[in-house]
């Protein structure tokens, strides 16, 4: 297996008297999708917001590449080559997809916007991604359909090079037909050899797409298993229980603050 | 821009192929490809369908007021009234263009009007005592007048909008050095003037974080208090002053006019077929080549019948003679060229734009977005000031009133009726243009059919209502259409 190209060891972070997340490991490798799972308020999405640097973590160790790294801020984040797209999708409705795409980091030409180029770069990296369903790159998001503006999203974090790419619920808004374009785009960002982070609550989705399941439970790793390895009654039960047979957190006293 | 029928050709760097990989990259293949004029007319009409309507509305608005007022008043339609309609027009005009800037963030400033009366004043103030403020404002007013100048430029700097601060500081250095009268320097100062005040509003809004409404309203107040207090009771202060009076009331010269339409025709030809080139070379979906030879040569045609229309001698008696553009036509046009160009072409604008249409995208997005609420206060007052500039000229004078009454109301009336949207994220620079030729038409035409004020104001209402219900509802089909 490929060298990690984020690793987390033993990440706490605390809301005041609230201690979020327990020690927290994980390993992200490079063409792997990794699921991350738990009930609500397990820590998910604060973990994701430690990863991008929106909230600094009390301790513990973020390594990149093999290399330790303090993210303080989400261009820290950025700047590494870690995108995340998030559940209320960051696009602005009245700009068409390129505009969107390139928001905040326009390409330039002499102090002027470099349209055609911007317009090229977005094409290509949509056409990469076999992205079939949008008519033209100059459409305005406000008439595109969630699934195409999940796209749009995905799509945007891809195009800056990106090496791991977090995505916090993509398809919790969305219907059967549009979960499947997302989901497709999901397995083709892992294909390109990116290491991709998928929040989700949707088991059929996350056995779908996942080479992994990490399970938080109350905060705590419960379980990183491969998803071939486990059964949809496995990983429910690391869900709600912290633990399943032999899996999961060992006795589960211990899982109780 | 899209269409079904477009030929497919392979979308990467190759646009010249015309064999088609069927299959591959299908469905941007149209993107690739020039399309028919059919095609960019069908393309059009479906999108003011979707409810983007623009500154169509308006630009209808428009020939049916000229229709209607040329059938019912003789003069309505004769060149000396046409002349003097854009001279009528055109401080509106310039006002309505900064808060273009303001309302695509879906804020308000309602301090443009009265903020724009402080810089009139303060103009007229400098010229009458040759430069010499302080003796105009007294003590205790002056120092006041100075240390918000100094806030200015610090709240400015602050934020690092260095042209705010920039301008802000000259401003403090023509009122402190006390430099004699001259025509430019006091417009100039103007100018400064209204963008120091954009930096307080500004400042306000963005970081203090007041709502624009609450803010602007106290200010609209507390500037019509200063221009008093510049003025003084029932005084007014003259403009004598043969630059400033030509601002408003000059025309260009013969050759000028036609410099002008050359210069405008010809820029516009440029830059509209420099990019049509570029995007075919590079194999990007542009409107067919005839369509665009055919904007610009009705463009070209219609500049140039206006451009000879008014290089007529249009006086109405045999004693003086009267011909050329006014001066206002080229400084409104400059004005929309560098505005346009700004929200079009730079980072900034389309950063204007994202913070209009969703803040907390543009904030994640890492655009600085206090930073551009700022900059946009700062536009609007400068702009306020030029506008300030063009009315004091019309005028000879700046009296207690400058900028209060309905200056700043037929402002954001001008900037709706063109097309800007009150919530923010949608609109362009030429709306204000639009829209304030569409009040200067009625305010005028009105005039001339001997119609009381009170229907004039009744009617410029109820034109505003009417714009402001055809955005309301354009974005409620926009928001249903195509989803």
């Amino acid at each position: 297996m490929s060298e990690p190209i984020l690793e987390l060891r033993g990440i706490n972070k605390s809301f005041g008297p609230v201690h979020v997340l327990h020690d927290i490991d994980l390993d992200v490798h490079p063409g792997e999708v990794t699921a991350l799972v738990g009930d609500n308020g397990a820590g998910k999405s604060t973990l994701v917001k430690c990863i991008a640097g929106i909230h600094p973590t009390d301790s513990g160790e973020v390594l990149f590449n093999g290399e330790p790294v303090h993210i303080k801020g989400p261009r820290d984040a950025a700047d590494l080559g870690i995108e995340v797209v998030y559940q209320d999708l960051a696009l602005a409705d009245n700009l068409d997809i390129v505009q969107n795409m390139f928001l905040g980091r326009e390409r330039t030409k002499g102090g002027l916007l470099d349209e055609t180029d911007m317009e090229q770069a977005a094409r290509k990296t949509l056409a990469s991604l076999s992205v079939r369903t949008v008519k033209s790159v100059r459409t305005q998001v406000s008439s595109l359909s969630g699934g195409q503006r999940q796209t749009v999203a995905i799509a945007k974090a891809v195009l800056w090079n990106s090496k791991v790419v977090l995505l916090d619920e993509p398809t919790a808004a969305l219907g059967v037909a549009q979960t499947r374009q997302v989901l497709d785009l999901v397995r083709r960002l892992a294909e390109q050899g990116l290491g991709v982070v998928l929040i989700s609550h949707n088991m059929n989705d996350v056995f779908e797409v996942a080479d992994k399941i990490a399970c938080l439970y109350l905060g705590r790793m419960a379980a990183v298993v491969g998803s071939k390895d486990v059964t949809h009654g496995q990983v429910v039960e690391l869900i709600t229980a912290g633990r399943s047979g032999d899996l999961g957190i060992a006795r589960p006293e211990a899982a109780t603050i | 821009m899209s269409s079904e029928e477009g030929s497919m050709t392979d979308t990467t760097e190759t646009p010249a192929q015309d064999t088609p990989p069927q299959g591959a990259i299908s469905d941007f293949g149209i993107d690739t490809t020039s399309q028919s004029t059919g095609e960019a007319v069908r393309d059009y009409w479906a999108r003011v369908r979707g409810g983007e309507l623009g500154s169509l509305p308006a630009l209808l608005g428009l020939v049916v007021l000229l229709i209607v007022f040329s059938a019912l008043s003789p003069t309505f339609f004769t060149l000396g009234n046409l002349a003097n309609l854009l001279q009528q027009g055109a401080s509106i005009t310039i006002i309505a263009m900064g808060l273009v800037f303001v309302l695509l963030l879906g804020e308000i400033d309602l301090s443009a009007g009265t903020a724009s009366g402080v810089t009139a004043a303060v103009m007229a103030l400098h010229l009458i005592n040759n430069g010499n403020l302080l003796g105009g404002m007294g003590d205790t007013v002056f120092y006041v007048f100075c240390g918000l100048l100094v806030l200015a430029i610090v709240l400015a700097s602050i934020m690092k909008i260095w042209a705010g601060a920039a301008l802000s500081a000259i401003a403090l250095v023509i009122a402190a050095v006390g430099i004699p009268a001259n025509a430019w320097l006091e417009m100039l100062l103007a100018v400064c003037v209204g963008a120091a005040i954009g930096s307080i509003t500004g400042f306000l809004v963005a970081k203090v974080g007041i709502p624009s409404f609450v803010v602007t309203l106290a200010l609209f107040l507390v500037w019509g208090g200063v221009v008093l207090q510049f003025i003084g009771d029932g005084g007014t202060l003259g403009l004598r002053d043969d630059t400033i009076f030509n601002v408003a009331n000059g025309n260009l010269n013969f050759v000028g006019s036609w410099v002008l339409f050359v210069v405008a025709v010809g820029g516009y030809a440029a830059v509209v077929l420099t990019r049509h080139f570029s995007r075919l070379r590079r194999g990007l979906v542009a409107q067919p080549t005839s369509l665009v030879m055919a904007k610009i040569g009705a463009l070209a045609v219609l500049a140039a019948v206006i451009t000879y229309a008014l290089s007529l001698n249009r006086a109405p008696s045999n004693l003086v003679v009267i011909e050329g553009v006014p001066y206002v036509v080229p400084l409104v046009l400059v004005l929309l060229v560098i505005g346009t160009f700004v929200l079009d072409r730079t980072s900034y604008g389309r950063h204007v734009y994202a913070v209009g249409g969703n803040k907390e995208a543009a904030r994640r997005a890492g655009i600085n977005v206090e930073r551009i609420r700022m900059s946009v206060f700062v536009i609007a007052s400068s702009a306020a000031a030029i506008g300030a500039i063009v009315y004091s000229s019309k005028v000879g004078s700046v009296d207690p009133n400058a900028g209060g009454g309905n200056t700043l109301l037929l402002s954001v009336g001008a900037a709706v009726i063109g097309g800007t949207s009150l919530f923010g994220g949608k609109g362009r620079l030429r709306d204000a243009v639009i829209g304030g030729a569409v009040l200067a038409i009625i305010q005028n035409g009105m005039g001339l059919l001997k119609q009381p004020a009170a229907v004039v104001f009744i009617v410029t209402g109820l034109v505003l209502l009417l714009a402001a219900s055809v955005d309301a509802l354009s974005r409620r089909r926009a928001a249903t259409a195509a989803r």
